[in-house]
This record gives structure tokens, C-alpha cells and sequence, in this order.
């Protein structure tokens, strides 16, 4: 009863027993002091959550929850089993995602709505003059020093606790204001990775979509997207499962760090080696993976492509030419372009350049073929002696139906066919043909390996009669030969004899360039291509973004990918190429898009491609220093390719190859009352002014006030802490507040002005009238916001969470109510539909909207532009929609009505039925499901006998039950609807599980494997672990390209006047960011110039943040750079100093760590550290020191524009411009003045350098 | 005058006792994890043991004293050594011991405010009960210039007739303090203000001196 108490025993009789000789004695003291232990793990429930940052990881864990509060986690253990020869998934997580309940109540959660103080002040005065909300927020925006002060100050705190009532009034009228003066493509919202937190995300791209506003892109926009992927195989990213590393017998792990940024399922990768597996790492730096490997290779940063055509050299040399293997031949002739025919342009000093693939067209008649002869590919057949025509090409995927599939089979008769490879012994003709060669290229901080710019060798070719006359065509087969400098005895220039020749592209070739000895070249490349004849293709690489973020990242990704289909490995258990950055695959994706994108109803949505957005609304191309000739190939024509990078965007944009959003320079709500007013159609109106001139796209004069992005929404991401690449560009021009930019523009810098844009000697500054973002923790995304909204953690909310490297669906639960004021986002985004459909009454009614669209991969549309490239603007084709320009769409948008449609599930599901990847099917069936599962409205308006979508549970239901993999019903219904365009019978593989249904509470249960469904390229089977293409290979389902196979050979004409229609190396461009300001603002520290590298880091990425106090107390407090020590030896740095990093993007103030970890000529600073802790100000802005990307600024590339074309056509996420930012120089120095502009007096002054 | 010193030395004595006995029990039973030392050895140990074993041994001698001293009646001493005898060994074993804990307290001080790490984790109890402590032994030592006023051992008798008084429950113990002076007045006052003070602070460590540490066997075990 009392402590005390209890311990006054005087009175009683006590006998203290001793024993062995009174060395030990007993007592009978209060045992209640164990309870503290025992208390200490006590819980009231436990819950399964995971954690959504952007991690593949999707590992389950235990929130445990005691006295209402949420206290820790622990790893969960009851994953379904895999088969008896594998290991099985668990335990998955890390000690990132175990610190993550420290969030929930640390003094950085956010708590209550906030708002800008001035910004408030503003808005209550305002309401005070104005009864009306929107003219209220007009009365704000439209008086420029009102506007100016609260923009101004973001950035720079002074927020104040506001109410859901008010905040919600605030983003409603502005946004009706926005809307109705603008249009309501200004109106902008930014998430990423949806299969992270799938109904969060749809929450706000739901709320967007129904009003009209636009959604950007984010893997393009991260540059985790590998443009090389949808080139070569006409797929986002697919991938294996990390179980399917455990299949592998030779793995590469290149350039990914699997231990470090894959910690849940690296396990596989430890494992596989007790098979005997041989592991290979090639990074580099000495990274964590390079431990767990049997071999090191460290080439140069930046020239993994040297690399890799050297490994293809050696490949193709031993076999496929010297000792053919059947099984690499057989391969390759089934599933590549390899057979197919490419025709050769006469070039003026008599040799040959490779042209376009030969088409049907091109024949008399087109072979037979009626149906799109144009896009329906040719080969030359060994068993008939004659060309024919394929199966399988795109021009039979669309326009009619069954002959869409990879049989060995020709289309016109259905006979049976050996296509041929090479033309050697069957040639009419042997010529020379230029191959571009960049690897000579001049570069200050790379070596070169100087040969001519145009490589020629002699290549056999055949000679054909065309409806264009005759022509020379040879196969990919051949070229492909020849490009990796294998001669066949026919000659050309720089013929190699022996790998020790330096000739482009031998192991001897790559030694200067990469600095990798050429006997460890010669030796891996013979064991991958070795292991995989033997083992039918169980040779992997698995590769890291590290590689994909260099400007020429399509060269370093197509130079393994190209490794592996050489090999036969892709489709293959065990085989192929494991990219495992960010896009998480979002698994039941075909039932997400109807709630994400307001699918049920109305139909487009308006996306947009984050890169072009903020490459072109944050005025980034206002710098634009890199010429198009630097990157043009050597046989283009050079004259033709004018302007500046933003004028090959602005183009895209206008031929309907790329999104735009804003659209175009007016409201499209106007446009279309104009049309009515003028008696015509909105499409033929809006083509009409078009073509006159009176109405242009908003990406041709983005600094014109009609144009700006007016309000933006970020939510589930730290936009401006860590992805926003040309950081201080997007504070200066899309905020308006202070910077630490340091750059010249074209202006000031007398540099080539674009073409197509507009341009004003001052560009528009403070573009963005209000930027609301929602978060759980006070980010460096929050801090420049206007107004910030509390939302749940992880442990807080209900929603779904999928990966790519296993293939279970995972819920988030809401272990607890969220704490403080704290909102779901959904619920967030509900109670701003509410509000808005309130406030925008009187303003905005049901009105008509016109919408672009590019024509998108997996449409008919893909076929817009078979044969060269039209501008209609230029007068060289007329403007039609869909064909030369983009499709116009008209949406009627029921504005009032926006609740009540964001809360039901609309009708066009049951009248349009839903689909995904090209295939659609009916889908009354699972709508009435949902009516029965969530109920229906009852009361009148929109949305009565609507199936309900209240809690994010009925959203997740509806994902559920729409989606083939996750309800059996509709996985048969899917694969039958793709088997009538290939003609084959696919069902049998979701058949076996029609009847299975997963829901919200079964995967709250236990994690659930999903079902195979066509929208993916692998199997979910008991028999084999997920790996992409397998269903390509084995179930002859074509690759979505130009020639329904895997690629090699890109023939669209920029990919060839950009000299990427086949694999090269490439160096890293040159930004010129550091020559002007490198020596120009001295501080007496010596300076350095070193690449600048961002990795994924240890204490803070994937499945928690840099602010968390637990990691930051295991690393080193706040942001750091790497540097190697003979780097820090050159300019007396140590290790700790505070260095500061910049160039004329900006500057950045870190400490270092000095290690002989890193390469000499880089710095590595880890992605995502936030510039909120341990940031003093930089010396050279005399702002506060960055983020990451302070120091980086977008460099697009016109290949990644191209539409319209087949697998090179826009897909949200999918395809498009990237933000590639390895290519970044910066200069370190030592600080001198650590200032913490905070007046309280911390500030020293660190020794100078040594 | 009589009222005030009724007040210090009459009553505030009992409450002072009062809060002492029954703060301790109250935090003993309701906030055991409190119940501790708070020793900042592990954050900095430079010139700790130094300091700290100074302290102890002055402050651990100087409490017995005092406990004795006062305590004892002047009856039980009387045959074996005469007043004065007892003041004068009181004043040189009450002085070095004295001073020995003045000096441990002094540089305990200095490390408390002066080390960054130490200053950093210290409550602001931590800070005044050592300040406290510093002030009383500094006070302690003040009065012996006096005392040498006096080599009779009158205000000796005094001061143990209150102390006697007080533990006996006479309602006169103030009485006996009238005349005695301001020095040894403010060192009692500041000495019952310590009781006061001490369920607050990291003092109640005292009450739990391992002690028993001295008897114990090598292994403990529990009865079954």
C-alpha cells in the first residue's frame, strides 16, 4: 500500500537466511519495483501500419497504443509463407521506420491549422470590407503590395493557428476566384508515389479532378523515372520481386545500394549467396552494398555507359559471334527488334546513316496489310526467303484485333516464320554506315578517349523496291553489331583485333574513361553472359537511381538493359533488371484511377508533367546555358535544330506530345463560352484561333500574369525540402521571397533567347498566389507555405500501401484518432469540397471545360506521328487535334456539386466500364458490390443511389473491388479482355482465383498477395516470384513499342539526330555553374570544384525524415556533404569543418565527412536533408544555406518530349521530361563566418584552412 | 521581537520537520523514479572525485557532529570532558571537517555552473540546493570567530538546550535563543530551511545511504 510502509517490517519476525557459509543470504523485500520493468511494454492494442515517405519497403509493423497514446513499433511476423525453396519476406523493416513514432508527439508535429500571419491579417480585414469570400480573396491578390508582403516573407516562419472553418474558407475562395478569373488549370497540386498512401493521395487529386486543376507528375519530376525503360520496352518500370533475387545465380548490384536503401529485403541478396550466387558491385564510391559483394568495380561517376558497352562488346563478341549461344540467338530473334529491318539514308560523303524501321508501307500494297501498314514493322523470313510482316507490331494492336502477340508467325497468311538476324551471308551490298561517337567529347572533369565524332563501319545490307523507289535496309541485328565495335570481318574504321586494342567500344577502350582494369571488364562480362546460357537467363543487375540521374541516363540504363536482353535474361525467374527507385508500384492501380482522377465522373483528367511545369514556371529555362548543339548527334543536320531546350518543350507541347498545364493563354471556361457565343463547336474554335495566332499555349509566355500557376497544393511530400530541384529558382520566381540565387539570365548574360517563348527582361517573380500544404511534421515545404493543414501520421490514418519488391497489399490503420487538430487527408480534402461547393455558388455553376491532351501511350493515339515530325505552327501540317496537335476534350464540371460527387462514386464506371493499359472491361458488377458494401446516398441531388465514399475505408473499398489485383472476378474479366487483342487465351491465369476477394479488414489482418492481372508484365503465381516481361516471354504478350518487342534500335528522328537511337557513351554534360563564380566571392579558404552527387542516405530516407531526433542523433546533427580525403587534403579541409558548397544556382552550408570512402572529384550530400536543423547562412548568398538542390537546376532533354510515337508517347508518370541533376558541379571551401543569422549571438569564426 | 522569534525558532522548527518527514514518505511512495542521487559523474568526471569526496566526507562529519553535539544532554558529556573542552573540540574538529566541506562544496559549485554538459542537464533545484548548501557551511564556519568569543561553551549550552527542547516537545525552545547571536540565528534559520527544501531535491538520496551495503553478504537471493 505504501512504499514506505511496506518497508517497516521492524516489528515483525524476520530471518534473513544466509547460506554457503554466509557468503549469500535471502531477503523478502517488495518485488513491486518490477512492475516499472514490466510496465515498460504493457499496451492496450497493437495495430498494423507502415510507413510512407517513399519506400519500397512496405514492411509491416506493430503501432502499439497505451493509454490512448501511441508509444513504438515493432516489426510484424505473419506474412503468408513463400514456397518451401525461399525464404520468406520477414522480418521487413529498418531502423528508420522504428524510429518513426517519435513524430506523432515531438515539438516538429504539426497541430492546428496555420496560416501565414500576414496572410491572415490580410484575410480578416479583407472579410471584414466583403461579405463574399472571393471577393474577398480578390480584394487580396488583385492589390500587388498586399500581395507582396505575405509573399515575400514565406519562407521565414510567422505562421498562426487558424481553424478548419477558416483555412477552408480561404482555400475555397481562392480557388474559386482562381477558377473563374484564370481558369482552373491554374490551379495546381503536387503529390507523390500514390501507391505509398493510395487514398491520401486520391483524396487530393479526387478534389483537383473534379474541379479541373491539374496534377503534376512526380517520377519523371524525381528523376527516378528511367525514360530508357518505356523506350525499350513500352513499360513504366517493371521490376522482379526482391524474392526474386533469391532465383539469380550472378547478380550486378549497380549503382543501388541495397543494404543502405533496400534494408527490408536485403536479406534476399545475403542470402542467395549461400546458394553460391555470385554478387558483383559497381559503384562508384565504397558504398555498404560493395561489402556484401565478391567484386568491387569503381568506375568514374557519371561513366557507367563506357562501361557497359565494353561488357556488350565482350558479350556480343564471344556469344553471338565467335561461339553462338542457341539458346542468347533464339532469344533475341523472338523478343527483340533485332530481325527487323531498318532502311539507310545516303549521307553527302557516301556513306550511310540509319534511318527509320522499314514499314509495310513501304512496300507495294503494304505487304498485305490494310490496317495500319505504317506502324507494322518488317523482317526478312529464312524459311520463305521473303520479307513479311510480323505479328505483334503496334499497328496491330489497335484498329483490329488478334494478331497483336509475339508468335513466330507472319500476319498475312498466319505461316510460321525464322526471322533472320543477320544479313552476312544473304547481302546484296556492303556499306559503310556512320555511327555517332561521343566518348571523344571534351569535358573538363572527365577523361576522353578521342576517336572521329562519326565512327564508320561496313555493314551487309539489302536492297529493296519501295513505293519510294529502292532503298538499302539492314537489320538492328547488324547495327547492333557494329555499334559495339564487333567487326565481322567486312572492315570500317578503328577495327578492333584483340579486347587490348583501343578501339571504341573494347574492355581496352573503356580503361581511360572509366578507370575499371580491363581484365575485371573481360571477366564479368563472361560470367553474366556465361551464367545466363547456362541458366537459361539467371543473371541480374539490380540497379540504383544513382545511374538514372545523369543527363544521358538513358545511355547508362539501356547500356545494362541492352547486357541483359543480349543474354536472354529479361522475363526470365531470376534475370533481368531490378531498378528499384520510387515508383513503388501502385499494384491495384486500374482501381485507384477512377477514384484518384474522378474517372466515375468525368473523363480527362488534366495532368501534367512535373519537370516541363517547373522547368518552365519557375523560369528555370530563363538560364538555359546548354546549347542544343552539345548534345545533338554528329550526323544531324544541325541547321534544323534551332533554339533553346524550352523551345523543344514549348514544341512538344504544341504537337501534342507532351501535357500542358496552365494550357492555354486564356481560361478554358471562357473558351468555350466564346465558341457558343460564335456558333461553333469548342474544338474547332479553339484550333481556329490557334491556327490564326489570337490564342496561344500558356507554356509560350509563362511570365504573362494570365498564365501563372495561381495556387498550388503539396501534400504527402517536402516539394520544396528535398525534390524540388532548382530550389532557389522555384523560391525566387514561384514564390517571390528571398533566395540565395546567384545565376545570370539570358538577358543579363547576352545568351540565345528562345524562340518560341516570350521573352521579358524581368521575369514575373511571386507567381503562386497561395501554396497550402498538408503535412504531419513543420517541413521545410511548410515553412514556405501559406497556409499549413495538420494531417495524420502514418499510425493516425486508413489507407493502402503496395511495393514492387513484394507482392503483398498492406493497409495503414489509424492506431489512434489524430492527435491534436490533426486531420486524415482525406478527410482534409473532403472538408475543403464541402466549403468550396459552398463558397463557389454564385461564381462558378456547371460550366464547360476544355481540356488538352497529348496523345498518350496505350491509345490509339500512340499513332498519331508515324513519319517524321510536323509542327502545324510552322505551316507544315495543318492543326488536328489528336494528330498534330493535342485532343481538345470538353468537361462539364458541376461545381456546386463537388461534394456530393467527391463523396459518391459517379456513373460513368457503369456506362463506360473500366480499364487500364489500353484494355478496358465492364464493371457494373463490382459498382453495385459497392453500393451494397459502402450503402448508397439517400438523400436527393448528385449524389443519391450513389454508392457512398465517406471514410477513406470506402475509398479503399473502391480500389479494392475495381482493381484485377485484388478482386479475381475482375482479373478474369481483364485477361480476357487483352486475349482478344492478342488472340490467345490468357485467363488461365487468374482463373484459379475468381472467386478470391481482398478487403480493407483482410489486409488489416494480414498483409494479402495480390492477383496477376494484365496491367502488369509479371505473374503473382505460387509456382514462380514476380519478375517483369515474364508474361511477354512466356505467355507471347507483346512489349508495348513499335515493334511489340523488346528495342535496341530507337528510329524516331530526334532519337537519331540526338544520336541515341542506339546505345552510346556518353559524358556528362556541362552545366557551367561553376566557372563564373568559383574565385569570384573569396572568403581567403581555397576552393575546389567537385560532381556533385545526391544519394539516399542512411538516417533519413524511405520511411522516415532528416529531422528525426533519433536518426540525427546517430549521425552527425544535421546536414553533411561527403568528401574524399585527398579532395579535403587539396583545400585544408578536416573532417567536421563547416564547408560551404555553391555554385550559381546557389549555396549550401553543411559540415563534412572526411572519408576515403569517396571517390577523388565528387562530394556526395544525401538527399533530403532538411535546411530547418543545424543550417547557418551561406557566405556567399548571405541567406540561409539550402537544401540539396539548392545547387542544382533542371536541364531537360528534347528525346524525353517526343509523343505520339508508339512507347514514346506521354503517359502520366509514365514517360516525359526528367529532372536529371548529377551532372551538377559545385565548389566546396572551407567557411569562415558560421552566422546563424538568429541575433543571439552564437555566431565563431572558424581558423582558416591549412 | 518574541513573536518573530517564537516563529523561526518555536514553530517554524515543527513545520520545517513536519515537511521534511512527510514530503519524503509522499515522494518516496508516489514518485519513486525520483528517488535518486542525480549524480552527474558520467557527464563530467574531471575533478569529481576530488570534489565530491571532499564534500561528502566534511558534510557526513559535520551532520554527525551536529546530531551529536546538540543532542547529547549535558549531563551524559559532563564526566568525561568540561564544556569548554566540548567547545573547543567541537571548534577544531567542526572547523577542518568545515572546512574540508567547504572547499568539496566550492569546486562542486564551480563544476555545476561552470561545466557545459553538468550546467546543461542541471535542474534548477540541483543549482539552489547547492547554493544552499555552500551558503549554510559558509555560515557554519562564520560563527566560529564568534564562538571564540566565548571559550565558556554558554552559547553552546544554549543551542543544545533548544535542540533538546525542540526534540522533547518543550513549548519554550524558543526562549532559549533569545540571546544568542545573529550568526548562529541566521545558521539555524538557513539549517531548518534545508529541511524544508529537502523532499524537493536531489537530498533525499540521503535517506537511502547504502548503508546496509557494509553487512551485507556477497549474493542476495530472494526467499522462496
Amino acid at each position: 500500500m505504501s512504499h514506505l510502509l511496506d518497508r517497516l517490517k521492524y516489528l515483525k519476525k524476520q530471518k534473513p537466511e544466509s547460506f554457503s557459509g554466509g557468503h549469500g543470504q535471502t531477503t523478502d523485500e517488495s518485488r513491486d519495483w518490477e512492475d516499472g520493468y514490466r510496465q515498460r511494454w504493457q499496451h492496450d492494442k497493437v495495430v498494423r501500419s507502415t510507413h510512407g515517405v517513399n519506400c519500397t519497403g512496405s514492411c509491416s509493423w506493430k503501432i502499439y497504443v497505451k493509454n490512448g497514446l501511441i508509444t513504438w513499433e515493432t516489426q510484424q511476423t505473419d506474412y503468408p509463407r513463400t514456397r518451401p525453396d525461399l525464404p520468406n519476406h520477414e522480418p521487413r523493416g529498418c531502423p528508420r521506420g522504428a524510429s518513426y513514432s517519435w513524430y506523432i508527439y515531438s515539438a516538429n508535429r504539426l497541430k492546428y491549422p496555420t496560416v501565414r500571419k500576414r496572410l491572415l491579417k490580410l484575410w480578416r480585414e479583407a472579410k471584414a470590407r466583403n461579405s463574399d469570400p472571393v471577393a474577398a480573396w480578390a480584394s487580396i491578390v488583385e492589390d500587388d503590395a498586399r500581395a507582396k508582403s505575405y509573399k515575400s516573407v514565406r519562407g521565414q516562419g510567422g505562421f498562426v493557428r487558424s481553424s478548419w472553418d477558416e483555412v477552408n474558407e480561404i482555400i475555397a475562395a481562392s480557388n474559386t476566384y482562381t477558377i473563374k478569373e484564370h481558369g482552373p488549370d491554374r490551379v495546381i497540386g503536387f503529390s507523390p508515389i500514390p501507391a505509398m498512401s493510395m487514398v491520401s493521395y486520391a483524396a487530393g487529386a479526387r478534389y483537383l479532378s473534379l474541379i479541373g486543376g491539374a496534377c503534376l507528375s512526380f517520377y519523371d519530376w524525381y528523376c527516378d523515372l528511367p525514360p530508357a525503360s518505356p523506350m525499350t520496352w513500352g513499360e513504366q518500370t517493371d521490376v522482379p520481386e526482391s524474392a526474386d533475387w533469391y532465383n539469380s545465380n550472378y547478380i550486378i548490384a549497380w549503382g543501388s545500394n541495397v543494404p543502405q536503401t533496400r534494408t527490408p529485403d536485403a536479406h534476399f541478396f545475403t542470402e542467395v549467396r549461400y546458394k553460391g550466387t555470385k554478387t558483383v558491385g559497381i559503384t562508384p564510391d565504397y558504398s555498404e552494398v560493395a561489402k556484401l559483394c565478391d567484386l568491387w568495380l569503381n568506375p568514374k561517376q557519371g561513366t557507367d555507359a563506357a562501361l557497359s558497352m565494353a561488357f556488350g562488346h565482350v558479350i556480343l563478341k564471344e556469344f553471338h559471334v565467335d561461339n553462338p549461344s542457341q539458346y542468347f540467338t533464339d532469344y533475341v530473334r523472338k523478343t527483340t527488334d533485332m530481325p527487323f529491318l531498318v532502311e539507310l539514308e545516303a549521307r553527302e560523303d557516301g556513306s550511310y546513316a540509319a534511318g527509320r524501321f522499314t514499314r509495310a508501307s513501304d512496300f507495294d500494297a503494304g505487304l498485305g496489310q490494310d490496317n495500319n501498314p505504317e506502324w507494322k514493322t518488317v523482317a526478312f523470313d529464312e524459311q520463305s526467303n521473303s520479307f513479311v510482316v510480323p505479328n505483334g507490331s503496334i499497328g496491330f494492336r489497335w484498329g483490329e484485333k488478334g494478331k497483336w502477340n509475339t508468335e513466330e508467325k507472319e500476319a498475312s497468311e498466319g505461316r510460321s516464320t525464322t526471322l533472320k538476324l543477320s544479313l552476312l551471308d544473304s547481302h546484296d551490298e556492303v556499306v559503310s554506315v556512320g555511327f555517332p561517337y561521343f566518348g571523344g567529347e571534351e569535358n573538363e572533369h572527365f577523361t576522353n578517349n578521342k576517336f572521329a565524332d562519326v565512327v564508320h563501319h561496313n555493314l551487309p545490307a539489302k536492297r529493296i523496291n519501295t513505293v519510294d523507289g529502292e532503298k538499302l535496309v539492314v537489320t538492328v541485328y547488324d547495327l547492333m553489331l557494329a555499334n559495339y565495335g564487333i567487326d565481322r570481318g567486312l572492315g570500317g574504321d578503328f577495327v578492333a583485333t584483340s579486347y587490348d586494342d583501343n578501339a571504341p567500344y573494347t574492355p581496352a577502350w573503356q580503361e581511360p574513361i572509366t578507370g575499371v582494369k580491363r581484365d575485371v571488364v573481360i571477366q564479368v562480362a563472361r560470367e553474366f553472359a556465361d551464367n545466363a546460357n547456362k541458366t537459361k537467363g539467371r543473371s541480374m543487375v539490380i540497379v540504383g537511381a544513382g545511374m538514372n540521374h545523369w543527363y544521358h541516363m538513358d545511355m547508362n540504363y539501356r547500356g545494362l538493359m541492352n547486357m541483359l536482353i543480349m543474354c536472354g535474361c529479361v522475363g526470365q525467374s531470376g534475370g533481368g533488371w531490378a531498378h528499384y527507385v520510387g515508383q513503388e508500384k501502385l499494384r491495384p492501380q486500374c482501381g485507384w484511377l477512377p477514384l484518384a482522377f474522378g474517372l466515375d465522373w468525368q473523363r480527362p483528367p488534366r495532368h501534367m508533367n512535373g519537370t516541363s511545369f517547373f522547368y518552365n514556371h519557375s523560369s528555370q529555362w530563363r538560364y538555359e546555358k546548354l546549347d542544343v548543339d552539345e548534345i545533338l548527334s554528329p550526323l544531324a543536320d544541325k541547321s534544323k535544330w534551332t533554339g533553346s531546350l524550352i523551345d523543344y518543350n514549348v514544341r512538344a507541347e504544341r504537337m501534342g506530345w507532351l501535357p500542358s498545364a496552365p494550357q492555354l493563354g486564356t481560361n478554358p471556361l471562357e473558351l468555350t463560352k466564346a465558341a457558343e457565343a460564335a456558333g461553333k463547336s469548342p474544338q474547332d474554335y479553339t484550333v481556329e484561333q490557334l491556327k490564326s495566332g489570337a490564342l496561344s499555349f500558356a507554356c509560350e509566355d509563362p511570365d504573362n500574369p494570365k498564365n501563372f500557376p495561381r495556387n498550388m497544393f503539396v501534400w504527402r511530400s517536402n516539394l520544396l525540402g528535398s525534390s524540388g530541384k532548382g530550389h532557389e529558382y522555384l523560391l525566387k520566381y514561384l514564390l517571390g521571397t528571398n533566395h540565395g540565387l546567384m545565376n545570370k539570365d539570358l538577358g543579363e548574360d547576352n545568351g540565345k533567347k528562345p524562340e518560341e517563348v516570350i521573352w521579358n527582361d524581368k521575369g514575373a517573380e511571386g507567381k503562386v498566389d497561395l501554396l497550402v500544404t498538408l503535412d504531419f511534421r513543420m517541413s521545410t515545404t511548410c515553412l514556405y507555405s501559406d497556409i499549413v493543414l495538420p494531417t495524420a501520421t502514418w499510425y493516425e490514418k486508413d489507407d493502402l500501401n503496395t511495393s514492387d519488391m513484394h507482392p503483398f497489399i498492406h493497409p495503414l490503420s489509424a492506431a489512434t484518432d489524430p492527435a491534436w487538430e490533426a486531420r486524415s487527408d482525406w478527410d482534409i480534402y473532403k472538408g475543403i469540397a464541402e466549403k468550396f461547393s459552398e463558397v463557389c455558388v454564385g461564381h462558378l455553376g456547371v460550366e464547360k471545360d476544355i481540356v488538352t491532351v497529348p496523345m498518350q501511350h496505350d491509345t490509339p493515339g500512340e499513332l498519331a506521328q508515324p513519319m517524321g515530325v510536323l509542327d502545324w505552327k510552322k505551316g507544315e501540317c495543318e492543326p488536328v487535334p489528336g494528330k498534330s496537335m493535342p485532343n481538345l476534350a470538353v468537361v462539364e464540371r458541376d461545381y456546386p456539386n463537388t461534394y456530393k460527387r467527391f463523396t459518391s462514386v459517379g456513373p460513368l464506371l457503369e456506362s463506360l466500364g473500366n480499364g487500364g493499359k489500353g484494355i478496358t472491361w465492364d464493371t457494373k458488377e463490382e459498382v453495385d458490390f459497392l453500393k451494397k458494401l459502402n450503402w448508397t446516398h439517400t438523400e436527393e441531388g448528385a449524389s443519391e443511389g450513389r454508392a457512398k465514399l465517406e471514410t477513406a475505408i470506402d475509398a479503399a473499398e473502391m480500389i479494392l473491388s475495381l482493381a484485377p489485383e485484388t478482386n479475381g472476378t475482375v482479373a478474369v474479366k481483364a485477361w480476357e479482355a487483352l486475349g482478344e487483342y492478342t488472340g490467345l487465351d490468357h485467363s488461365h491465369l487468374a482463373k484459379p482465383k475468381e472467386e478470391e476477394k481482398i478487403r480493407f479488414r483482410d489486409v488489416q489482418a494480414q498483409p494479402r498477395k495480390i492477383i496477376s492481372s494484365p496491367t502488369w508484365s509479371g505473374l503473382e503465381d505460387e509456382h514462380v516470384s514476380y519478375n517483369a516481361c515474364y508474361t511477354n516471354v512466356h505467355e507471347l504478350i507483346p512489349w508495348r513499342t513499335v515493334t511489340g518487342r523488346q528495342q535496341f534500335y530507337q528510329d524516331h528522328e530526334w532519337m537519331r539526330d540526338f544520336g541515341e537511337s542506339l546505345m552510346s557513351y556518353r559524358p556528362p554534360i556541362n552545366t557551367k555553374s561553376v566557372n563564373p563564380i568559383m574565385n569570384a566571392k573569396p572568403n581567403g579558404n581555397p576552393e575546389i570544384a567537385l560532381n556533385w552527387i545526391t544519394p539516399h542516405q542512411k538516417w533519413g530516407i524511405h520511411s522516415t525524415y532528416s529531422d528525426n531526433l533519433i536518426m540525427l542523433t546517430l549521425s552527425r546533427g544535421g546536414p553533411i556533404i561527403w568528401m574524399s580525403e585527398v579532395d579535403a587534403a587539396k583545400v585544408g579541409i578536416e573532417d567536421n569543418d563547416w564547408v560551404e558548397i555553391f555554385n550559381t544556382n546557389g549555396a549550401i552550408a553543411a559540415r563534412v565527412v572526411v572519408s576515403q570512402r569517396v571517390n577523388e572529384g565528387m562530394t556526395m550530400m544525401y538527399h533530403a536533408q532538411e535546411r530547418i536543423v543545424n543550417v547557418p547562412g551561406a557566405e556567399t548568398t548571405g541567406t540561409r544555406g539550402g537544401i540539396h538542390n539548392s545547387v542544382t537546376r533542371v536541364c531537360p532533354k528534347p528525346t524525353h518530349m517526343i509523343g505520339g510515337y508508339a512507347q514514346q508517347s506521354y503517359g502520366f508518370n509514365y514517360y516525359g521530361t526528367v529532372g536529371s541533376n548529377r551532372d551538377e558541379f559545385v565548389v566546396v571551401r572551407k567557411m569562415k563566418n558560421i552566422d546563424w543569422l538568429d541575433g543571439e549571438d552564437n555566431n565563431t569564426v572558424q581558423e582558416a584552412a591549412k | 521581537m518574541s513573536y518573530i522569534n517564537d516563529l523561526l525558532f518555536g514553530v517554524y522548527p515543527y513545520i520545517a520537520g513536519a515537511i521534511f518527514l512527510i514530503g519524503s514518505w509522499i515522494r518516496y511512495d508516489r514518485e519513486q523514479y525520483t528517488w535518486r542521487a542525480s549524480s552527474s559523474q558520467m557527464l563530467s568526471s574531471k575533478g569529481f572525485r576530488m570534489a565530491s569526496n571532499l564534500f561528502h566526507v566534511g558534510v557526513l562529519f559535520i551532520f554527525f557532529g551536529h546530531l551529536v553535539g546538540l543532542l547529547t544532554p549535558h549531563a551524559v558529556y559532563e564526566p568525561f570532558i568540561s564544556t569548554g573542552g566540548k567547545q573547543l573540540l567541537a571548534i577544531i574538529s567542526g572547523g577542518i571537517a568545515g572546512v574540508v566541506c567547504w572547499v568539496g562544496c566550492f569546486l562542486l559549485l564551480k563544476r555545476r555552473l561552470g561545466d557545459k554538459r553538468v550546467r546543461a542537464t542541471s535542474t534548477k533545484a540541483d543549482i539552489f540546493i547547492l547554493i544552499l548548501l555552500f551558503v549554510q557551511v559558509t555560515l557554519g564556519l562564520l560563527t566560529i570567530p564568534f564562538s571564540m568569543g566565548h571559550l565558556d561553551g554558554s552559547v553552546m549550552l544554549l543551542l543544545a538546550g533548544w535542540a533538546q527542547s525542540l526534540v522533547t516537545l518543550q513549548a519554550d525552545a524558543a526562549s532559549h535563543l533569545v540571546n544568542v547571536g545573529f550568526i548562529y540565528k541566521l545558521h539555524i534559520f538557513v539549517g531548518l530551511t534545508m529541511f524544508v527544501v529537502f523532499p524537493f531535491t536531489r537530498m533525499v538520496h540521503i535517506w537511502s545511504a547504502p548503508v546496509k551495503y557494509f553487512a551485507r553478504g556477497y549474493q542476495i537471493v530472494r526467499q522462496r
